[in-house]
């Protein structure tokens, strides 16, 4: 078993017939993902990479039976998007936009947690990843592994490192899931513990941090209290000022709050095992297993 | 993207919400007309800079004539501000807010932000205004009031009037406080704001409410729906290299390291940052190339970097994905070639065709050195830079 996403998940591409939508989703298909079509407003009825290709999400539920939806269209139109794919039905929405306004996103998560039994992964996340039978968004196929570990990370390319370390050591991933960089993401570090903490197949957990905000403590007394797994975890940007935004929207130490020392210091006390070096998380594991 | 105070003011009274009379200038002749249009015996004359602190650092002055007006625009203008929130170097000033002064009888701060672990709007509210904020939040927290915003129905009159009512308003003025925090929460969302700060608000001995300072940071993700605001972007206020790499789709952030740092991600970019540091290096800046990571994207983030004098070494971490690391390779070795690079540079490859992609930075015949993995490239790093 896996979390969120396997082999018979029925997915479908907003943004379809845009390039990000088409390469994506191409390679999507060759990983083997079970893509069942795609939205572009006013192309319906074409074919798009031999699959059909409608006006509407609810058109392409009617049709497909979809029940996720990877989200690739340009930021000012996502609010849109994601709110069309929760009231059609679809059961988990993937947006990898990054760069969409904090107050559109407010109103999209307000708009599914009032209205819809709906999961959101990001946005201007990698998307999320169960190795082996399906790849929904942008990250590399090739260094995952079927496994045993369940990863979670705000940050996109820092998640390959984490994927590569525990499938170099023979660990494999049960599922990996990219929860993306921005103040608003649709699915918090709890909401994937929780998944993990429930799935069999996942007998360790990565978390993947970084500063900004006060998810990862939010995380830490939560794994306290209802994770029984081992969990590794790393932050990133102890190195980083005070007062300045990195990259991320979500990575920006304010007042003196958001600190790494004060994350690694949260996740300790709850028992967390955390490693400084990014190049660490993989050696983690195998100390917290035994593996 | 940050505001001066006379912005955020001029915003205010779009929002009908009451600031000081006053206007901004750029050189002390208009300094001097201004205050033909105010009405008060003393005028306060304010440095805009972006960063707070300002009072402390004699940012704010009292002048009562045009003598003293002038000697302090002149000290003023052109000068570099240095506060508790800037670097050594400081903020220039380069225009100033000249206001009425009013009589004061008491501060109170009223504030807003997009509350992460909320996901709403969040408004603060203080009787202790004027002092350091942060300050009165950690030490005694019951003084700080919040109100929650819902985003379908927006903020409702009850609320500001609790809000009035806890920091001891009474008659008019509750009615004025309602209407001040009403439309800052239209502001708010109209504006794309994600930070608004009123610090101090202040009530008159007259019994009047006057936004006496005002603190706005923009969204960047939604200037492109925000033209007025987006061209209140004062660009002298920025680092230079940050606004060159922005114009490049790079996101650069300078620090004070000999260490050049080229990575594609956010995440990665301040995990390499920490891995340096780790192994006794210091990291020169924050870079993030994205993904794209093409020719001529690398070449500009290498000119960024090594206009930076305190550059020493580059290292270049690219988690491949989905491009293949022999073309990014091509892309770094004609990069490196272009900008004739007269430093170490390390890099480190993963991804698709990783081992292809290091010996062609091996076999490149420049100071390209391919390292054998991230905690590698971190070593070889810090060591040729000690060299």
């Amino acid at each position: 078993m896996s979390v969120l996403i396997n082999k018979a998940t029925k997915v479908i591409c907003q943004g379809f017939t845009g390039k990000q939508g088409t390469f994506h989703s191409q390679q999507a298909i060759e990983y083997g993902t079970n893509m069942v079509g795609g939205v572009t407003p006013g192309k319906g009825g074409q074919k798009h990479l031999d699959l059909p290709v409608f006006n509407t999400v609810r058109e392409a539920v009617e049709a497909t039976g979809a029940d996720a939806s990877v989200i690739y269209v340009p930021a000012p139109f996502c609010k849109d998007s994601i709110i069309e794919a929760a009231d059609a039905g679809i059961r988990l929405i993937v947006c990898i936009t990054e760069g969409i306004p904090t107050l559109d996103m407010l109103d999209a998560k307000y708009y599914i947690d009032k209205n819809t039994d709906a999961r959101l992964i990001g946005p201007n996340c990698p998307g999320v990843i169960t190795p082996g039978e399906c790849k929904i968004g942008i990250m590399p196929g090739h260094i995952h592994k079927p496994g045993k570990v369940g990863i979670v990370s705000r940050s996109g390319t820092l998640t390959y490192e984490a994927v590569k370390q525990t499938t170099d050591l023979g660990f494999g991933q049960s599922t990996c899931i990219g929860i993306g960089g921005d103040p608003i993401p649709g699915t918090s570090f709890i909401d994937a513990l929780t998944l993990f903490a429930d799935d069999p197949q996942t007998e360790a957990i990565v978390m993947v941090g970084e500063i900004g905000g006060t998810a990862e403590e939010e995380a830490a007394e939560f794994i306290k209290d209802h994770v029984n797994k081992p969990v590794v975890s790393y932050i990133a940007g102890v190195t980083a000022p005070a007062g300045k935004r990195m990259g991320h929207a979500g990575a920006i130490i304010s007042g003196g709050k958001g600190t790494a020392a004060e994350k690694f210091a949260a996740l300790e006390a709850a028992g967390v095992h955390t490693v400084k070096a990014p190049t660490d998380i993989g050696k983690g594991i195998a100390e917290v297993t035994g593996w | 993207m940050n505001l001066h105070e006379y912005q955020a003011k001029d915003l205010f009274a779009q929002f009908s919400i009451p600031v000081p009379t006053g206007g901004v200038v750029w050189n002390a002749e208009d300094a001097l007309n201004i205050i033909r249009e105010l009405n008060t015996d003393r005028w306060v004359v304010k440095a805009q800079v972006h960063a707070g602190g300002r009072g402390k650092a004699g940012g704010v002055r009292l002048v009562s004539n045009k003598e003293e007006l002038e000697a302090a625009a002149k000290d003023l203008l052109g000068k570099r501000l240095v506060t508790y929130q800037t670097d050594e170097r400081g903020q220039p000033v380069n225009q100033l807010l000249i206001e009425e002064t009013c009589n004061i009888d008491r501060e109170l701060y009223l504030g807003a932000v997009v509350d992460r672990s909320q996901q709403r709007i969040v408004f603060m509210a203080s009787t202790e205004g004027g002092v350091e904020i942060e300050k009165v939040a950690e030490e005694t927290p019951e003084k700080i009031v919040k109100v929650v915003v819902d985003p379908l129905v927006g903020i409702q009159p009850f609320q500001c009037r609790e809000v009035a009512f806890k920091l001891n308003l009474s008659g008019a003025q509750v009615k004025q406080f309602t209407q001040i925090m009403m439309n800052l929460s239209d502001m708010f969302t109209s504006c794309d704001l994600s930070l608004l700060e009123v610090n101090p608000l202040v009530v008159t001995k007259e019994g009047q409410l006057v936004c006496l300072d005002g603190k706005i940071n923009v969204d960047d993700n939604a200037l492109y729906r925000q033209n007025k605001i987006r061209e209140m972007r004062d660009a002298t206020q920025e680092d230079e290299r940050e606004n060159r790499a922005r114009d490049w789709e790079l996101n650069y952030i300078a620090l004070d390291g000999d260490i050049g740092c080229m990575v594609n991600g956010a995440g990665l970019a301040m995990a390499t940052m920490d891995l340096v540091k780790l192994h006794g290096g210091s990291p020169a800046n924050f870079l993030d190339v994205g993904g794209g990571a093409t020719k001529e994207r690398v070449t500009e983030a290498f000119k960024i970097i090594l206009s930076d004098e305190n550059v020493k070494g580059i290292l270049v971490n690219i988690f491949g994905g989905i491009v293949r690391c022999d073309l990014i390779a091509d892309g770094i070795i004609g990069a490196v070639a272009e900008v004739e690079m007269n430093v170490p540079v390390v890099v480190r490859l993963e991804g698709n065709n990783a081992e292809l992609g290091a010996k062609k930075l091996n076999e490149s015949g420049l100071n390209i050195i391919a390292a054998k993995s991230l905690t590698d490239a971190a070593e070889q790093i810090v060591a040729a830079v000690r060299k």
